[in-house]
């Protein structure tokens, strides 16, 4: 695993909601390079800790630091979907043209440059056939590169994803998890792709943030995907089966056997509060 | 003034052109003052009103315009230019939408009709003074449809102003306005102040509403605002091109409509039809026009109804 | 007995004439009745969430007094033609997608034409501050049976159909899923709502027709969780901003629509209020 100088440092971060509390000091880290996934079932609290990431959330306790930040590059984000007028005027190369442009003053001037760096970009994504047809036209998939293109376009160091799978059918779940990887690592950037399903990615995982009951464990898939530690932060027995290449983590029926299981987590995986 | 003889076939050009411009159409002060005052408002109308349909905020339009005639009714009261007072208004009620605003369509709907209802109820009060303590007539006409052909030239400086300013705005805050339409995390994430925007378009449509005020009237000025930009937007596919066309619609319903008006005098036999009438009837033309499927090219697919 | 309204009375009361007087007890009866009508119609309204519409028939029936006034007919029969369009209108185009901006034009070519024929009456800018703003003074006891009819009507078939109202406010699926159509729903309480327009526009004005509907029965949904009590209360609230305006208009001189106006936007301000302070009864 690449152990390159940290992008993104998150530090016992909690954010409570009135009457609820959603993250319990989580603390990770994210090198250049690395390709992280952020696991968790819905309401698991993937979404309120991106949105914290981004500032978008205060947190009421932690810190989020971006090393590398101040060298003038900067955090891309690609939420799950955006609204899907059908009337909206803008192509698919347009909204990648807003990624590093967006928030410029005036009337833009017709630039060859900027349809250069537009291009390229479409490419890389493979996203040119469709590159002059409206978003709202777009089918899931299609939407979703286009995303990914306008986050990427400025050159980030750090990309967020925020369930770019959930409403994809099965190929192009897989296309979009070979683009990202091959991007991230052709580019250096480190990425963190939140999902409900950990299967798509474990091919290119790695590292992953394992969300629970608004607790993190995180490590090496191999140390965190376990029985033991997942039976530890969920609170009662889990049993992790996998079935040829796949995962599977499953509640179990008895609640004896869980106590047993939670008290032999092994120690190097990051500490479960 | 000499009825023009349209019944016969004209055989000559200038006899053409006699009939579709009746006799002083050209010489005419009042007619001067529609063309110009009438067309700074189409042109700011237009494009302001791209994005206010892009944006969905037809709705908010609408209510300032209403909140405004308010401003418009006072201006009678206390002597003063009526553009003035339509656009102070439409500024204050702008500010307060957005400091008061409320997130949920269905509510908003609600607060933004309550509030309308308060505005012209405000305008009631001040259209009933008006009559009662002036001695001018025909206010609650010219606030609420306007009166065209009696605009008072006086208030072209500050229509230039207001118009040359909130074309200025949108030149300014193009991009900005585009992304902040397509989704407020993508704007926020390249670090806009998504309220501030927020609160200068509605600053830009307070402006743009207040132009069309004074020319067709309080209630009707939506029409300008949202017809020329809806039908540019069916016709071509990027909102650079829609706010070229649309002031180009917009000019066309709105000179066009001064020319009827100032024609149905003749045809009529000396009672003219009003002249937001005719606008508001060739916009509803132009966008029935564009809507028809007689063009093939990029259309938008068929909405999903959910 | 058409034009009840013509000769360029504005809402001023004629001095001398007291309160309860014969000639004022139409005024009375009538704006009660009218205020029972938007109160129970605008309970619906504010609970679906149909506010738009709501807004536009007004505006949509307005012409048709105006038509009515310039061809000689009833002004009701000119408003129920009109109201009727509009219904067509928004029951055809809707709100969804970029319809609201179809639905928004449609209305504004009612209301050009509106001032088109107005322009064709002699007292041209009184008879547009009637239509307006309303007016109340000398509501003649021609105007009785059509108002209570149509809102008797209104009233009426809005209780016929309170359950399935109701439930669509929860979810249409539901509606469906009891064996009755959601679009029907839709389509019977847009003609309730433009009956209760019809009753209602002559007397509060074109503008206020919404105010009065939606300002006292936000107030009672926020106060009331049992729609019954809710209903009930709405009546209250709106009769009680009808008489008052009544009152402060005859003593000030000032316009009914004001008052109705500027109470609906209280009613609505107490309605936020108890709401973001979790008050029920």
């Amino acid at each position: 695993m690449s152990r390159g100088h940290e992008v993104l440092t998150v530090d016992g971060v909690s954010v409570s909601f009135p009457g609820r509390e959603v993250l319990r000091r989580v603390t990770f880290s994210l090198g250049a390079g690395e390709f992280c996934g952020l696991v968790g079932t819905n309401g698991s609290g993937k979404t309120t800790l991106l949105r914290a990431i981004l500032g978008f959330v205060r947190p009421q306790a932690g810190a989020v630091t971006f090393v590398g930040a101040g060298v003038g590059r900067s955090v891309g984000y690609v939420p799950q979907k955006i609204s899907l007028d059908p009337y909206m005027p803008l192509r698919a190369r347009d909204l990648v043209a807003l990624g590093f442009e967006g928030g410029r003053l005036g009337l833009p001037l017709p630039s060859a440059d900027r349809r250069r760096r537009v291009s390229a970009m479409l490419s890389a994504v493979d996203a040119t056939g469709f590159a002059d047809q409206r978003i709202g036209n777009l089918s899931g998939g299609q939407q979703q590169r286009v995303l990914i293109a306008h986050a990427l376009i400025r050159q980030p160091n750090l990309l967020l994803l925020d369930e770019p799978l959930a409403n994809l059918d099965l190929r192009s779940t897989a296309e979009i998890v070979r683009l990202l990887s091959r991007i991230a690592s052709e580019n250096r950037i480190a990425v963190l792709l939140s999902t409900h399903d950990m299967n798509p990615l474990l091919p290119i995982m790695d590292r992953i943030v394992y969300l629970a009951n608004g607790k993190a464990a995180t490590g090496a898939v191999e140390d965190v995907v376990r029985t033991e530690v997942l039976s530890r932060l969920y609170g009662y027995h889990i049993d992790v089966v996998r079935v040829h290449d796949r995962v599977l983590v499953v509640a179990a029926e008895s609640e004896r056997e869980g106590q047993e299981e939670i008290a032999r987590a092994p120690a190097h995986v990051a500490e479960i509060p | 003034m000499r009825r023009p003889t349209w019944r016969r076939f004209p055989d000559s050009p200038m006899k053409l052109l006699d009939m579709i411009f009746h006799p002083g159409f050209f010489s005419s002060q009042p007619v001067h003052t529609a063309l110009i005052v009438g067309g700074g408002a189409a042109i700011v109308s237009g494009i302001v009103g791209v994005f206010a349909v892009i944006r969905g905020q037809s709705f908010a339009g609408h209510s300032l315009a209403d909140i405004s005639s308010a401003g418009g009714s006072a201006s009678f009261l206390l002597g003063v230019n009526p553009l003035l007072g339509f656009v102070v208004m439409a500024l204050f009620g702008g500010a307060g939408m957005e400091i008061f605003g409320v997130k949920q369509v269905r509510e908003r709907d609600l607060v933004t009709g309550v509030v309308t209802g308060a505005g012209l109820g405000f305008s009631a009060l001040l259209l009933y003074l008006t009559v009662s303590t002036t001695s001018i007539h025909g206010a609650a006409i010219t606030v609420m449809f306007g009166s065209m052909f009696a605009i008072s030239r006086a208030i072209m400086p500050l229509a230039l102003a207001i118009g040359v300013g909130s074309l200025l705005l949108v030149a300014l805050l193009y991009r900005p306005l585009l992304l902040t339409s397509l989704d407020s995390d993508l704007a926020r994430v390249q670090g806009l102040n998504i309220r501030l925007i927020e609160m200068l378009f509605l600053m830009m449509l307070a402006l743009a509403v207040s132009l069309s005020a004074i020319t067709v009237g309080a209630i009707l000025s939506t029409g300008l605002l949202i017809g020329p930009p809806a039908t540019a937007l069916r016709l071509v596919n990027r909102p650079g091109q829609a706010m070229i066309l649309a002031p180009v619609v917009g000019l066309a319903a709105t000179w066009g409509g001064i020319l009827l008006a100032y024609d149905s005098y003749g045809w009529t036999g000396g009672h003219s039809w009003p002249v937001s009438f005719c606008i508001v009837a060739l916009v509803f033309l132009f966008y029935v026009a564009s809507s028809l499927p007689w063009r093939t090219g990029d259309q938008p697919a068929a909405a999903v109804d959910s | 007995m058409a034009h009840w309204r013509s000769a360029g009375r504005r809402g001023r009361f004629v001095t001398g004439v007291p309160m309860f007087s014969g000639f004022m007890v139409n005024t009375w009866i009538v704006t009660s009745m009218v205020a029972v009508v938007a109160a129970v119609v605008g309970f619906f309204v504010v609970a679906r969430g149909t506010a738009f519409a709501a807004h536009a028939l007004p505006f949509s029936a307005f012409p048709g007094a105006a038509m009515a006034h310039v061809l000689g007919i009833d002004d009701f029969l000119g408003l129920g033609v009109f109201a009727a369009l509009g219904v067509l209108t928004i029951a055809g185009l809707g709100r969804h997608a970029r319809r609201d901006v179809a639905t928004a034009l449609c209305v504004m070519l009612l209301l050009g034409t509106g001032a088109l024929f107005l322009s064709m009456t002699t007292e041209y800018s009184q008879e547009v501050y009637a239509l307006l703003f309303g007016q109340v003074l000398g509501v003649p006891s021609a105007a009785l049976l059509p108002v209570s009819a149509l809102g008797a009507a209104a009233i009426a078939i809005t209780l016929m159909l309170s359950r399935p109202l109701l439930l669509g406010v929860a979810s249409t699926e539901l509606v469906k899923a009891s064996g009755v159509s959601p679009q029907l729903m839709e389509l019977a309480f847009l003609a309730v709502l433009a009956l209760a327009t019809v009753a209602t526009l002559p007397v509060v004005g074109a503008l206020l027709v919404f105010s009065l509907m939606v300002g006292p029965a936000s107030a009672a949904r926020a106060l009331a969780s049992s729609p019954v009590f809710a209903v009930l209360l709405s009546v209250l609230f709106a009769v009680v901003t009808a008489w008052s305006s009544i009152i402060l208009s005859y003593y000030s001189d000032w316009p009914m629509g004001f008052f109705v106006g500027a109470f609906a936007a209280l009613w609505y301000m107490a309605s936020r209020l108890i709401l973001d302070r979790g008050v029920r009864l």
